[in-house]
């Protein structure tokens, strides 16, 4: 009974993964997409929808959607801001840039001393320039004294954007 | 673009359901047939106003490894240095920044390992030292951008 419940997590797991590896590119835009990708893998499309619901439910998948394209709405001005944060400090801080409503990504990141001192890395979207520069002094108010230094580097060139796929 | 196709851009950012006719039930919210609304998303697909449609998979929940990297390419090799990087199927974003660290990309491989190849490959074939910024934390990740 045990070796039963083993393999079936197993198999779940194998299932789960080449639902990822058959939909990272996208969804298929017809009526029923999900009977496709099940038709595709061999499946009933019960259990493609049980295991999307699941991954859904447990953070493997963040959501299900369209990713809409900064640049071509208008948001032509994207700058990666970075922050020297004491170490003991940066939890309180990135949660608190995080929950800033313009910025898209925050995460707590290493340094590489002494060409790079920052830890703290908040992207900031705006229609130009000006936008996001006036954005990141909202984020240097926040964050006074406790940050040492801090930088923008807007993007000048998107030279590859096709996302994250694996397998 | 117009106004239906931003309300469309608005609601598919929150949880395309999972039944049998999905679009139907988005279409019948926004007041479309299911084939308008299919056809509308292709539309936005095919004209770059949308990157992707479909789940947003966390990679590093599936034992996937991902690195934000740096490197400081001379202005005069650049594109042919992008070109290397690019060709790299681990490279899954890359970004010109004006700084003197000027080309940022994300590297994701199916394990550590892989991405740590990965890395030294683009060193070896660019003659470029490859910073790794891998996250010690996230502390947000937008899901939702109003159009």
């Amino acid at each position: 009974m045990h070796y039963l419940a083993e393999r079936n997590e197993q198999d779940e797991k194998d299932l789960d993964r080449e639902i990822m590896i058959a939909t990272q590119a996208g969804l298929p835009l017809v009526a029923e997409p999900y009977q496709q990708i099940a038709d595709q893998l061999g499946v009933n499309v019960e259990l493609i929808k049980k295991r999307l619901r699941k991954m859904r439910e447990d953070g493997r998948i963040r959501r299900i959607g369209v990713v809409p394209n900064h640049y071509t709405l208008g948001y032509v001005a994207n700058g990666m801001s970075v922050w020297d944060l004491p170490d003991d400090q940066i939890k309180i801080f990135g949660h608190a840039v995080g929950k800033l409503s313009f910025v898209s990504h925050c995460y707590h990141r290493p340094r590489h001393l002494p060409e790079w001192p920052y830890n703290l890395f908040a992207m900031v979207h705006g229609h130009n320039r000006e936008e996001v520069m006036e954005k990141v002094d909202q984020i240097a108010n926040l964050l006074g004294d406790n940050c040492r230094r801090h930088e923008v580097l807007f993007s000048t060139r998107i030279l590859k954007k096709t996302g994250i796929r694996i397998g | 673009m117009d106004a239906l196709d931003r309300s469309i851009i608005n609601a598919l950012q929150g949880d395309f359901p999972v039944c049998d006719h999905p679009f139907a039930v988005v279409a019948g919210h926004l007041g479309l047939s299911e084939e308008d609304l299919i056809q509308r998303i292709q539309r936005l697909l095919d004209e770059n106003y949308l990157t992707r449609f479909g789940p947003l998979f966390n990679a590093d929940q599936f034992g996937g490894a991902v690195s934000l990297c740096a490197m400081k390419v001379p202005k005069e090799h650049f594109d042919k240095v992008a070109e290397k990087v690019n060709a790299f199927s681990e490279v899954a974003h890359n970004y010109q920044r004006d700084h003197e660290l000027n080309m940022w990309f994300v590297l994701a491989a199916e394990s550590q390992q892989t991405l740590n190849q990965a890395r030294q490959r683009i060193e070896q074939q660019t003659g470029l030292k490859v910073l790794s910024f891998p996250k010690r934390e996230e502390f947000y990740v937008g899901l939702y951008f109003e159009v």
